[in-house]
């Protein structure tokens, strides 16, 4: 049986070549990120500000009347809604903020979901309420800031780990990466202005898992080549190494891929933006680990020496290094 | 590395049986569920409002208004107890503030005598105190809370809140809550199926703290719509008074507390045939509400839920046997509401609802089709591109990538654990990562091959050469894992579970098995060449 190939046997792509150029687009990249989010700011959920959020669906509607919401909610007298589609044409969601005084009386906020539902009925007899969550301020203060810590610590945690495992520049390098990846899926946020809610935290999170993963492969063929080729040169060392483990991560990121395209398409809508993040975040994830994780090994000067070779190592790699030295280029 | 005895592969053959089974009572349909339910227990994984539709109130107790309760029955205690005392002690200048209760002890002979008459009142059960006692001025004896007193206080404050909600819930009929007390002073009620919640909010966030005050007859009106009584008299808010003052006075002391019910029924008022509640003391309540009755025939008294006077009939006699009915501008609804929340007791506590999310059924059965049919749709293509990619190899990891799910699912459903939207993420990423270390063992294989092993050396290579990068992405996955446990909310552990449960599985059956499928496979044929 002819087995198919998605890459093809002994690639020798000068990746490192564009090392200069790759980081200088990503930290322009990063930049606007930060940028926006300063600017534009991120369309935080109800999750971390507190507030109302009411989803309908208009069910004998092609497409809900946002305009006239906007302003029947708005006449209620609670304030400016803030009315997005969110998946189908004919669902909306109709943010609002807490009535004043709503964090010591429950029965305001009760209140008000009640206006805004009785409204909506009255005037659409074909809309069906998904749900209302309400969320008071304090309890939001709490679940952003235990959703920042839990990122942080995340963040924090693993590029320890890599650290005892490798070397010092691996945990700064894996760390930068993850920092990288997390910025810009922040900063699609911001561009987009797609929801950012709790579950947006764990897309991101799986985001860091992925670009982990990828990343460790490709140091741990590093940490290999290391220790078997002393006196190759760095830059070829690390072409070399994710040459070797392309068409892991081509396989990979491809398999990877495919349920996220899937539930981008076909999922359930609440979750449209949650697949859109994972899935951006598998690109930006495969690419920083070989243009942003890789290359900053380089400039931290890490090389042979950082490695002492074991004897069961050498003992092995003696042979292998004959073997592999016809096959190199 | 390619040896596998006999027993071991028996054991592993076992863990895969077992892990699988306890997957199928999750994946059968409920009615099935039941009938196998009768022979084996069949441990199931929930799924979570965002999928399943329903309620998820959470409830925070107002804990300053505790301290203030407990400070308030440490002062009746006290009273009794000096009154009690014999020869009695008298006491003057009681107050209550800042925490803390400090009267005079008016014969400064006696303040050794009220100590000791103090002390068994502020001790507990395990020895330490509740409240610190100290001495003033000579005379003046001043009780302040210990801080173990305020936490154990809290704590069965708490506990007593969520049986409280439990019993209240489940008069509701058919419902299944989940009602778990969250931090310190947190109950979190979830109610699957449920998308309305009016009712259930209505009858959660009532204290149901009923009283039987005497009116204030010879009160002022004036006074009493300026909020001001005489002394031993307070004002109550009383919005359906028949004289059209929403305010009343009622005596502070000489009442009692509707908390000694043994019943509480919805009932019908005989004479105006309007919505009312029957209430029944138990014995000691009986007797308290007839010599309360007994002794005030031909007053007032008010009937008070929660700080609020709901009516206030005259006693037109004494009133024995401990069977009251109470009357008020009930409508069926709400006398039913207010039975069910009298008949489970007060709650200790106010409880406040700070964080509220219903879930449309529709929308959550719309979530969880398309989401199996998502997850059907882009595991299958993975199994296709594994086998396409590396044959037999494939076909093996694909094996395993199924057991690996049924075995999350088995697992899931063991722990009673939660399936929830940020759960399916971290489904996806570890498929992701079991996919991944087979990708990484056959990729290992392919270049061993290449570089001129023999094909059961590279395989042998493959597999421990790529465990080194295995074993340090999920450890590092790992990690991450216990940490969002540690630090993160509701939804973020619910990933942090699915993720740490499947980094054990994946690894299991990505690897081990895998390799005990290629070993047998190896034992059987000794291939000398391998598509790969």
């Amino acid at each position: 049986m002819k087995l198919l190939k998605l890459v093809r046997d002994d690639t020798n792509i000068d990746f490192l070549r564009w090392r200069v150029w790759a980081f200088a687009i990503s930290l322009l990249l990063m930049a606007a990120s930060v940028g926006l989010v300063a600017t534009k700011g991120l369309n935080f959920g109800v999750d971390f500000i507190g507030g109302q959020m009411i989803r309908a669906t208009f069910t004998q509607s092609a497409t809900a009347p946002v305009t006239e919401l906007r302003e029947t909610v708005g006449s209620l007298g609670y304030g400016d809604p803030t009315i997005q589609r969110f998946g189908a044409e004919n669902q909306v969601s109709i943010r609002m903020k807490l009535p004043e005084g709503a964090d010591k009386n429950p029965e305001l906020a009760n209140a008000m979901a009640e206006k805004i539902t009785s409204s909506l009925k009255a005037g659409h007899p074909d809309v069906r309420i998904d749900g209302v969550d309400s969320v008071s301020g304090k309890v939001s203060e709490e679940l952003f800031s235990k959703g920042v810590l839990a990122l942080l610590a995340a963040m924090a945690g693993v590029s320890i780990y890599i650290w005892f495992r490798f070397e010092w520049q691996f945990g700064v390098g894996a760390i930068w990466s993850l920092v990288h990846d997390v910025t810009l899926t922040f900063g699609l946020f911001a561009l987009t202005g797609w929801e950012f809610d709790l579950n947006i935290i764990a897309a991101l999170l799986t985001i860091i898992g992925y670009s982990l993963n990828d990343t460790v492969v490709i140091y741990d063929r590093i940490r290999e080549n290391l220790m078997k080729f002393r006196k190759m040169e760095m830059a070829s060392l690390l072409n070399l190494s994710v040459n070797e483990t392309l068409s892991r991560t081509v396989m990979t990121s491809v398999s990877i891929s495919l349920p996220l395209i899937v539930l981008v398409l076909f999922g359930p809508d609440v979750i449209f933006g949650f697949s859109m993040a994972m899935a951006f975040g598998i690109v930006v994830g495969t690419y920083s680990s070989i243009y942003q994780a890789s290359p900053i090994l380089i400039w931290l000067k890490v090389g042979s020496h950082s490695f002492v070779p074991t004897d069961e190592v050498t003992g092995s790699k003696a042979e292998r290094i004959g073997a592999d030295f016809g096959a190199q280029p | 590395m390619l040896d596998f005895p006999r027993w071991r592969i028996w054991m592993l053959n076992i863990v895969l049986i077992v892990g699988m089974a306890f997957a199928i009572p999750s994946l059968l349909p409920s009615q099935m569920r039941a009938q196998l339910a009768q022979f084996v227990p069949t441990p199931t994984i929930n799924l979570g409002l965002d999928l399943a539709g329903g309620s998820h109130i959470l409830l925070e107790a107002d804990t300053s208004q505790l301290s203030e309760a407990r400070l308030e029955a440490l002062e009746d205690s006290v009273r009794t107890a000096m009154r009690r005392a014999n020869p009695q002690i008298a006491i003057a200048d009681v107050s209550r503030s800042e925490g803390q209760l400090s009267f005079n002890v008016t014969d400064m002979s006696k303040v050794d005598a009220a100590r000791e008459v103090i002390l068994p009142i502020i001790s507990n059960a395990t020895g330490t105190r509740d409240w610190n006692i100290g001495v003033n001025n000579g005379n003046r004896i001043i009780l302040s809370p210990a801080s173990s007193g305020d936490e154990t206080a809290l704590d069965q404050a708490m506990d007593t809140a969520k049986d409280v909600i439990d019993r209240r819930i489940n008069a509701l009929g058919t419902l299944e809550p989940t009602i778990i007390r969250q931090g310190e002073n947190r109950i979190v009620v979830q109610v699957p199926g449920l998308d309305d919640p009016e009712a259930l909010k209505a009858l959660i966030g009532k204290t149901a703290k009923l009283e039987f005050k005497l009116v204030d007859e010879q009160a002022d009106p004036d006074q009493t719509a300026q909020g001001k009584a005489r002394v031993g008299s307070q004002v109550l808010p009383y919005p359906d008074n028949p004289t059209g003052l929403p305010y009343i006075a009622v005596r502070r002391l000489g009442g009692i507390s509707g908390d000694k019910l043994v019943k509480a029924d919805p009932t019908f008022d005989p004479q105006t045939n309007e919505p009312a509640v029957t209430i029944q003391f138990d014995s000691e309540g009986g007797q308290r509400f007839a010599r309360m009755t007994q002794q005030n025939v031909n007053k007032l008294f008010a009937i008070v839920l929660d700080g609020q006077v709901i009516s206030a009939p005259q006693i037109r006699e004494p009133i024995f046997g401990g069977v009251s009915q109470i009357s008020g501008n009930f409508t069926t609804e709400s006398a039913n509401a207010l039975s069910i929340s009298l008949r489970s007791g007060a709650l200790p506590v106010d409880l406040t609802i700070v964080e509220e999310r219903s879930v449309g059924p529709d929308l959550g059965a719309d979530s969880i089709r398309r989401g199996v049919l998502a997850a059907v749709i882009g595991t299958t293509a993975i199994l296709v591109l594994m086998f396409l990619v590396y044959g037999r190899f494939g076909m093996y990891a694909n094996i395993a990538l199924v057991i690996n799910i049924l075995m999350i699912l088995g697992v899931m459903g063991v722990a009673n654990a939660t399936l929830t939207l940020p759960g399916i993420a971290g489904f996806v990423l570890t498929i992701g990562a079991a996919v991944d270390a087979n990708v990484l063992i056959n990729e290992r294989i392919r270049e061993e091959l290449k570089r001129g092993r023999r094909v059961v050396q590279a395989i042998e290579f493959g597999y421990k050469e790529a465990s080194r990068a295995i074993f340090d992405a999920n450890s590092t996955n790992v990690i991450a894992a216990v940490l969002l446990f540690i630090f993160g909310s509701g939804p973020i552990r619910g990933f942090a579970v699915v993720l740490m449960i499947g980094i054990v599985t994946s690894v299991f059956t990505a690897v081990t098995i895998t390799r005990m499928w290629v070993s047998l496979w190896v034992k059987r044929t000794r291939p000398t060449e391998l598509t790969i």
